[in-house]
């Protein structure tokens, strides 16, 4: 207590109250930013929770769409995210274990990477334009399922292949060495011994990708998606409804809906989203934990 | 990789290691083509968008106005003009004020998650980042329409509440996530030597992070800035929905605006293929395509610099 | 083209999506925002007379209706303004020969705020406000005070510039030579203009009649200053006595032939007029509905 050199000095004293200071200012900026995820929760559940009914869920609307439920969108959009899902996770996975496995640093693995990238960066509604020209137009689809979920696919097929890379990543290199080693081909190797340990990470990639596909609008308002039908899609070739446009629809377009119904599908996109969030952050998780190297 | 496969094939014919080798050959194949799918993938983008594009570009098109005048007035009778001058302020203006609020705060959170908080409180921090990020676009636009409109209105008491500011605020949540994301990753990436020397010297918590970690980020931190800034400006549809869409260069922050990206979204369905309006919209999607696809390079080769060193 | 499009109908069979494709008939409708939740309506009734067909409905507006028709992609376009001589041309460069049906009649409301003193307005005014170069801005020069709306200027409520409902207003009040305002607030579906407007004092907004709510108010329009007023309301859209009335559309290529032409005479049946009426629009000849 009394030894006198250790005791804090005037400039020590200052600094420490600057440091809680700025902590504190630092503490808060964070709340602030994510107050409104809460906040946002916590209104769309209150204004749309109490339309919310397996009714809500899973009949047609009816009465020019101010009544009844949201089934053929929240079935549309699960068209959508299958049929992306069949293109982009083959390729996606096909594509990061090249990158990690096979490629070596140079300018062709640099510009695939740009390419990644810039799948990842272009607006929405660029690729938008682009399935519109090459699928819907130039491939004679039409507006389709098809149409709209390759434009999907490619939109979000940087997912995958970022979270691939990552999990193939972190499968140490003494794995492969050793199997290399016992005369198993570059491809034995991949398949017995790298995928398995990266399997639960590509998952999580995958499971994330859907969240995205779920809530996206731009890029099917063009390629697939409708208004309104009065039927459930039964080929790819169909169109469909879904349920980012959905809430479009029912919160620009259509008149004498009820407040609540709005609210309503936003709570059941964002929930839907959020969920599958929760599900890969906490596969993520667990595998940290199950980690044995 | 290849003394490996020489071996494989120089065993005698017939052997079973022989089918391997094909079979490792044939899946090497069909990695390359997901491999090159990512580059086919953008070529395709820009061949169809310029190939739909292309009849405006190359007959209708006067570059000058294109790019310099203030009026979009595709569907006139008398004189449709294609002035994209507005549009451009109004993307410009909502995304400069999305950065203005984005910057400051992700930052900030960046920090504090990475500098301050630890155990599981850093943990749940995190998480609650990642969802916010997860928030899909057209919910942020409803968002906005619904909630942040009457909270515009009622704050600043003006007549609507559609416009820079409800749009830019929207924007500025939804790149926040991106960069602090990504500014944390840079953060960390700062070795902790650094830190551990800083703190010998008698260096605070706040001189550490101030005077050695932030200059030692710097360019992962304007990585994540440029990432953040390419996502507010390809935003569509919660701009869309948020920002007024009135081509008008804005005064203030109360007036209502129209993205680029917008009048894609709104317009594109309504104009006849080949006609100079579908052409023109085509034509916004290039000038959105070259502006994004610098900014992603930028974003990449300062990542990939600070990986490097 | 077509080829293609069977070629990839047959592949998506052959992998087994396609389940009995020909038992269901398909009615691709798409066009006007005005017309699409009557469409809508329509779509939705007929699957009761008709269970085997099935109308699919989109919106976007008449010029995407007009397109996706001259583009052959849909099999009925809905429009509230008829075909432009620019997209006919194109038609027939494509071998599309667009017949016109009228379904039924709009009036284009003039909206203000609820606390809005105004309570007609003229075209001249009109133009004077949404046109280009126009004179007015501010609700004072109308001789009026406008509670809560402390500037007094005017907030231009619009539409986009491919839906029927702009290019009507323009037609019908600024005139052929005469472009809108910049910087008008253009929204993207017909409900959205009534909303902002109810929102805002200080607005002023055009939109279909049936988009009407109680939280707005609508003007009576003058032909000319001094003249008597006429209410938009079915009624005068009828009778074609209300200025800023059109006819609602629906083209077809060619003589509508089989489950379209049967949809389309279904729909001039008092049921699905009935349907239009009770929407908020005008029949398109005189029905009794209960």
């Amino acid at each position: 207590m009394s030894s006198n050199i250790y005791a804090a000095t005037d400039l020590n004293l200052r600094k420490q109250k600057n440091e809680k200071i700025l902590r504190i200012l630092f503490l808060m900026m964070t709340l602030m930013l994510i107050a409104p995820v809460l906040i946002i929760l916590i209104t769309l559940i209150a204004k749309g929770g109490p339309i919310l009914s397996s009714e809500f869920l899973f009949e047609f609307p009816r009465n020019g769409m101010t009544e009844g439920g949201i089934f053929p969108a929240l079935l549309g959009t699960i068209w959508l995210v299958a049929v992306s899902l069949l293109v982009s996770v083959p390729l996606g996975v096909a594509a990061a274990l090249y990158l990690s496995e096979y490629s070596s640093d140079n300018w062709f693995t640099r510009l695939i990477n740009l390419c990644i990238i810039n799948l990842a960066g272009v607006p929405s509604i660029v690729h938008a334009l682009h399935g519109f020209g090459a699928f819907v137009i130039f491939a004679g689809m039409g507006t389709s399922i098809l149409a709209a979920s390759l434009t999907l696919a490619i939109m979000t097929m940087p997912v995958v292949i970022v979270a691939t890379k990552e999990s193939l990543q972190s499968v140490p290199h003494s794995f492969r060495v050793a199997c290399w080693n016992m005369g198993a081909t570059r491809w034995q190797t991949i398949r017995q011994v790298v995928l398995p340990n990266a399997t639960s990470g590509i998952l999580t990639g995958i499971i994330l990708e859907v969240s995205r596909t779920v809530g996206e609008t731009a890029p099917i308002m063009f390629t697939g998606a409708a208004f309104f039908l009065p039927f459930l899609p039964e080929s790819i070739m169909d169109q469909t409804m879904a349920l980012s446009l959905h809430l479009f629809v029912v919160a620009t377009q259509v008149p004498g809906v009820p407040d609540a119904l709005p609210y309503g599908v936003a709570l059941v996109l964002i929930g839907l989203v959020l969920l599958l969030n929760a599900v890969s952050i906490a596969f993520r998780m667990y595998l940290r934990g199950t980690k044995k190297w | 990789m290849t003394t490996k496969q020489d071996a494989a094939s120089s065993l005698p014919p017939g052997s079973q290691l022989d089918a391997d080798w094909f079979t490792d050959k044939f899946v090497m194949l069909v990695m390359f083509i997901g491999g090159i799918s990512a580059i086919v993938f953008i070529l395709s983008i820009i061949v169809f968008v310029v190939e739909q594009g292309g009849v405006f570009i190359f007959e209708t098109m006067d570059i000058q106005e294109f790019l310099f005048s203030p009026r979009w007035r595709p569907t006139s009778e008398w004189n449709a003009t294609y002035g994209i001058l507005a549009l451009i302020a109004g993307t410009a203006s909502v995304t400069g004020l999305a950065m203005v609020i984005a910057i400051p705060f992700s930052l900030g959170t960046a920090i504090y998650i990475a500098e301050f908080a630890d155990g599981k409180f850093r943990e749940y921090l995190k998480i609650l980042v990642e969802l916010l990020a997860a928030i899909p676009s057209v919910v942020w636009g409803f968002i906005g329409l619904s909630i942040m409109n009457k909270v515009v209105i009622d704050v600043f008491d003006v007549p609507v509440g559609l416009g820079v500011l409800n749009a830019g605020l929207i924007l500025g949540l939804m790149a926040a996530p991106i960069i602090t994301s990504i500014a944390e990753d840079a953060l960390k990436a700062v070795p902790d030597g650094y830190r551990e020397a800083a703190e010998a010297m008698g260096a605070s918590r706040w001189e550490v992070v101030f005077k050695v970690v932030l200059p030692a980020a710097r360019n992962g931190l304007l990585g994540a800035v440029l990432l953040g800034l390419g996502r507010g400006f390809g935003e569509t549809m919660a701009v869309l929905m948020a920002s007024g869409h009135s081509v008008h260069i804005p005064e203030s922050i109360f007036d209502s605006v129209r993205a680029l990206t917008a009048t894609i979204a709104a317009e594109l369905g309504e104009t006849a293929q080949g006609s100079e309006h579908y052409g023109a919209l085509f034509t916004i999607g290039i000038f959105l395509f070259i502006v994004t696809f610098f900014i992603n390079l930028a974003a990449d080769l300062i990542i990939r610099d600070i990986r490097k060193g | 083209m077509r080829k293609f499009k069977i070629a990839m109908a047959l592949l998506a069979g052959s992998i087994g999506f396609s389940t009995a494709a020909d038992a269901r008939v398909m009615i691709q409708n798409k066009g006007s925002d005005t017309l699409v939740n009557v469409a809508q309506a329509w779509a939705e009734e007929y699957q009761k007379v008709e269970p085997k067909v099935a109308v699919a409905v989109t919106g976007g507006g008449s010029g995407t209706g007009i397109a996706a028709l001259v583009n052959g992609t849909v099999d009925i376009a809905n429009a509230s303004r008829s075909i432009k001589a620019k997209e006919l041309k194109l038609a027939k460069k494509r071998g599309i020969e667009p017949m016109e049906h009228i379904v039924g009649y709009d009036a284009l409301a003039v909206y203000v705020h609820k606390n809005n003193p105004m309570k007609s307005i003229s075209l001249a005014k009109l133009a004077e406000i949404y046109g280009e170069d126009g004179q007015i801005s501010k609700w004072t020069q109308l001789g009026l005070e406008v509670p809560g709306c402390k500037s007094q200027k005017m907030v231009l409520v619009s539409r986009q510039n491919n839906s029927g409902t702009y290019a009507y207003f323009r037609k019908a009040v600024l005139g052929k030579k005469r472009d809108y305002k910049l910087g008008t607030r253009d929204m993207h579906g017909s409900k959205d203009v009534v909303d902002l407007v109810e929102h805002t004092p200080c607005a002023i907004g055009y939109s279909g009649l049936a988009y009407a709510t109680p939280h707005v108010k609508m003007a009576c329009i003058n032909k000319a200053e001094g003249e008597k007023c006429t209410d938009p309301s079915v009624a005068t859209a009828s009778d074609r006595s209300y200025p800023i009335a059109r006819p609602l559309f629906m083209y077809t290529n060619g003589e509508p032939t089989g489950a379209t032409k049967k949809y389309l005479d279904w729909i001039m049946t008092d049921e699905a007029q009935c349907i239009i009426l009770k929407k908020g629009y005008a029949p398109a000849r005189a029905v009794t509905c209960n």
